[in-house]
């Protein structure tokens, strides 16, 4: 009799603790890198938690193990996330592999318009396939690779007039990719303030995808194009352009007579490290660490400045950077999930978003009219996302970036070969990758 | 076991299990025993190598499970063997494989030597030099890379320091001459403990009485050394290139953390450049070709290596 009591009160109790388990188990997992925006985003998320009653638990990992870590997870159909911040490289695999809800009409039954974000925000980071109304994700963060400057040193008379002497044209902002190879060289090994200090931090990062995030933005405006755009994946001639091959070598100069020693293998954080600690005059990088930099003790403030990519004799374009917001296809909590990017979309949302440290690609955010003066960096930003250009973002994009990578790297900080056989040996590597899937 | 024993034993298993086995042989008894662990060696390490063999020779990718797996017979291993990329990983492996182990043998046998003679502060020498293979390759590769910065490392500085050459003036880690070495050196550093305490195991192992004999012969310290010495120290010595050399040749945290392969290629080990392929790329009937050909190789060195071994100890 006592057992039979004790088994019911057991019972009993399971019950109820199941019972209270549940009316508070609604909760989403987002996932995305871990960096400073991710910050503003859990803070921003806490409005969220209040209006639905959804708990937000958040997965955040580091930018070099971001896509290892997060695509492992995609293709193994894990549970973790419920919602993704995925970098916009991934959408079509996400797409094709169905790992993304597609979210066409949860965007019409809820009147959120693509027409009301960045275009090349849109196709950026949303549609699969590109330039189709075809849309996988929400624009979640809008970033681009840009430049920041010290203004400081730059306006220092001594130097303005030796680089004027030298170069037959005034130290400032660089109004093209040759300008901003001779600035980065007029400070390589130069003593300022009694300290040793050297041209522009770039790109060279060898393991994931950081040297590719820094060449394409010579590239680009040398006039290195994917592929003929009448005809898709016929690349020859396209990205072993001669122009092409003059942006390779361009971005080898650059590295050679302007980079710190030693910058063989730098990405984001060491760049920020490098101008942040007052060793490179110039220093390319994502938007995102614009604010931080603003904000530093030791450079920002009046002493920075910062610009878009410069052109060439090709074009003037920039790499795209930032990412959208997906709802996971495994998700426990569709619902929840599409509500928490239905209540990401609101305009009043965006603006704290931006406020907070993030970066909308809302045109109502970008497009107000003291967006561009409310930071010193704001109009840097609108003229940088007004030419951007993405990566390949085929289901295969890790192959072609990892090729690229390789065969970039090589030529550019080992030395070996040619910028032509550099980009002969990635058509021949690229075009492999689009036979395997049978798109060639 | 006495019959003794066996009785003692048989009276004092419980009467409900020794009715369970009765009637078995010594034979069925003996399956029922090692049946668990012969599931288990199936289960992780025969039927994924099975498996392996069987997606090598198709173009199957674990990222698109809904697309056509084709069989493409020997096309993976065609592709993989006529690859210069691939035979560049090869050489760099080998490269970082044959003077990791020329460095660790030689300075470890070096350091166990002196470690072996008695003297104040043995023990805490001992300690000393075992530390670095105490600490997590991970962050073994990311001091490293602060050490060998150009323009605040240490290692720089101590080169300028002797040389007198500009600490900024090279780059260890970004130079495609120096990577290779750069990774050489701090392997040596980490593991090179690690075969001391194996030879020091050996040197210990030799009884005091064959020098006694030897000193009654006269024969002079450098005769002992390698008559006596080196033969009774060889099997252990070539244990330790054994483990070494295996765990070298799958060399993958510490490389990335340093060089990340680079740069260009030239650090690219085979386990880096494998682990690229099967889980960025996500290409894995590809990489199975490529794991097969690897514990091929790995399997036919190591058995002839284990031949040597074994003749060494029979001597």
């Amino acid at each position: 009799m006592k057992a039979s009591k004790f088994l019911i009160a057991t019972a009993l109790a399971a019950m109820t603790s199941a019972g209270s388990t549940n009316a508070s188990a609604k909760s989403l997992t987002l996932c995305w890198a871990a960096w400073d925006p991710a910050n503003a985003l859990v803070e921003l998320s806490k409005d969220f938690e209040k209006q639905s009653g959804v708990d937000m638990k958040f997965e955040f990992v580091p930018w070099p193990n971001f896509a290892d870590r997060m695509l492992n997870e995609l293709n193994s159909k894990g549970k973790l996330c419920d919602l993704m911040i995925g970098d916009s490289q991934w959408i079509g695999g996400a797409a094709e592999n169905g790992q993304y809800l597609k979210l066409n009409d949860f965007f019409k039954a809820n009147k959120i318009s693509m027409d009301d974000f960045i275009p090349a925000t849109v196709t950026g980071y949303a549609e699969w396939p590109k330039n189709t109304p075809n849309y996988w994700a929400l624009p979640a963060y809008a970033d681009v690779v840009g430049w920041t400057y010290r203004k400081d040193w730059f306006a220092k008379p001594e130097l303005k007039a030796e680089f004027k002497k030298k170069h037959g044209y005034d130290l400032g902002v660089p109004k093209d990719l040759a300008q901003l190879k001779d600035i980065a060289a007029f400070f390589q090994g130069r003593v300022i303030d009694g300290k040793k200090v050297y041209g522009a931090a770039i790109y060279t990062e060898r393991g994931s995808e950081g040297i590719t995030m820094g060449v394409t933005n010579a590239l680009y405006n040398y006039g290195f194009k994917y592929q003929n755009p009448k005809k898709p994946y016929d690349m020859k001639g396209f990205i072993n352009s001669d122009g092409a091959i003059k942006g390779l070598e361009y971005y080898k100069a650059l590295y050679d007579a302007g980079s710190p020693p030693g910058s063989s293998d730098w990405y984001m954080s060491e760049n920020i490290d490098a101008y942040k600690s007052g060793q490179v005059a110039m220093q390319m990088n994502f938007a995102f660490i614009w604010p931080g930099v603003n904000a530093d003790k030791n450079v920002g403030g009046d002493r920075t400045g910062y610009f878009a990519n410069p052109p060439g004799p090709g074009g003037h374009f920039a790499q795209l950077g930032g990412q959208g917001i997906s709802v996971v296809a495994n998700t426990k909590d569709k619902d929840s999930a599409l509500a928490y990017i239905k209540w990401f979309a609101q305009p009043k949302i965006q603006a704290r978003w931006t406020e907070m440290g993030g970066a909308s690609a809302m045109r109502a955010v970008v497009e107000d009219p003291k967006f561009p003066t409310a930071q010193p960096y704001n109009k840097a930003f609108l003229n940088s996302m007004a030419i951007v250009k993405d990566f390949w973002a085929e289901p295969s994009y890790a192959s072609l970036l990892l090729a690229m990578q390789k065969r970039v790297h090589n030529f550019v900080i080992a030395g070996k070969g040619t910028a032509k056989e550099a980009l002969d040996g990635l058509l021949k590597d690229w075009t492999e990758v689009f036979k395997d899937d049978d798109k060639l | 076991m006495s019959g003794k024993v066996v009785d003692t034993l048989a009276k004092a298993t419980p009467p409900r299990l020794a009715r369970k086995f009765k009637g078995l042989s010594d034979r069925a008894i003996a399956w029922i025993f090692v049946a668990p662990t012969i599931f288990l060696l199936l289960a992780i390490n025969i039927f994924p190598l099975i498996w392996t063999i069987r997606l090598s020779f198709t173009n199957f990718r674990v990222n698109r499970v809904n697309a056509d797996v084709k069989w493409v017979g020997l096309r993976n291993y065609e592709r993989i063997l006529s690859d210069p990329d691939i035979w560049q990983t090869m050489q760099a492996t080998a490269h970082f494989l044959f003077w990791t182990l020329f460095f660790q043998v030689l300075i470890g046998f070096a350091l166990a030597y002196l470690i072996n003679k008695k003297f104040k502060g043995n023990d805490l020498w001992t300690t000393i030099i075992v530390f670095p293979m105490m600490l997590s390759p991970a962050v073994v590769g990311n001091f490293w890379t602060f050490l060998y910065q150009p323009q605040i490392g240490l290692f720089n500085y101590v080169v300028s320091f002797f040389s007198g050459v500009d600490p900024s003036s090279f780059s260890m880690i970004g130079s495609v001459d120096l990577a290779p070495w750069a990774i050489v050196i701090v392997d040596t550093w980490m593991w090179t403990p690690f075969v001391m305490l194996i030879c020091l195991a050996g040197l210990r192992s030799i009884p005091d009485s064959i020098y006694e004999a030897a000193e009654c012969d006269r024969a002079s310290k450098w005769r002992q050394f390698w008559t006596i010495t080196i033969p009774m120290v060889l099997p252990f010595l070539m244990l330790a290139v054994l483990f070494r050399g295996i765990e070298n040749f799958k060399m993958f945290d510490l490389v990335v953390q340093l060089t990340g392969g680079g740069p260009g290629s030239i650090t690219e080990l085979t386990s880096i450049n494998l682990k690229r392929e099967a889980f960025e790329k996500w290409r894995t009937g590809y990489a199975s070709a490529y794991a097969v050909i690897l514990f091929v190789t790995i399997f036919g060195l190591a058995s002839i290596y284990v031949k040597a071994l074994n003749k060494v100890k029979e001597r």
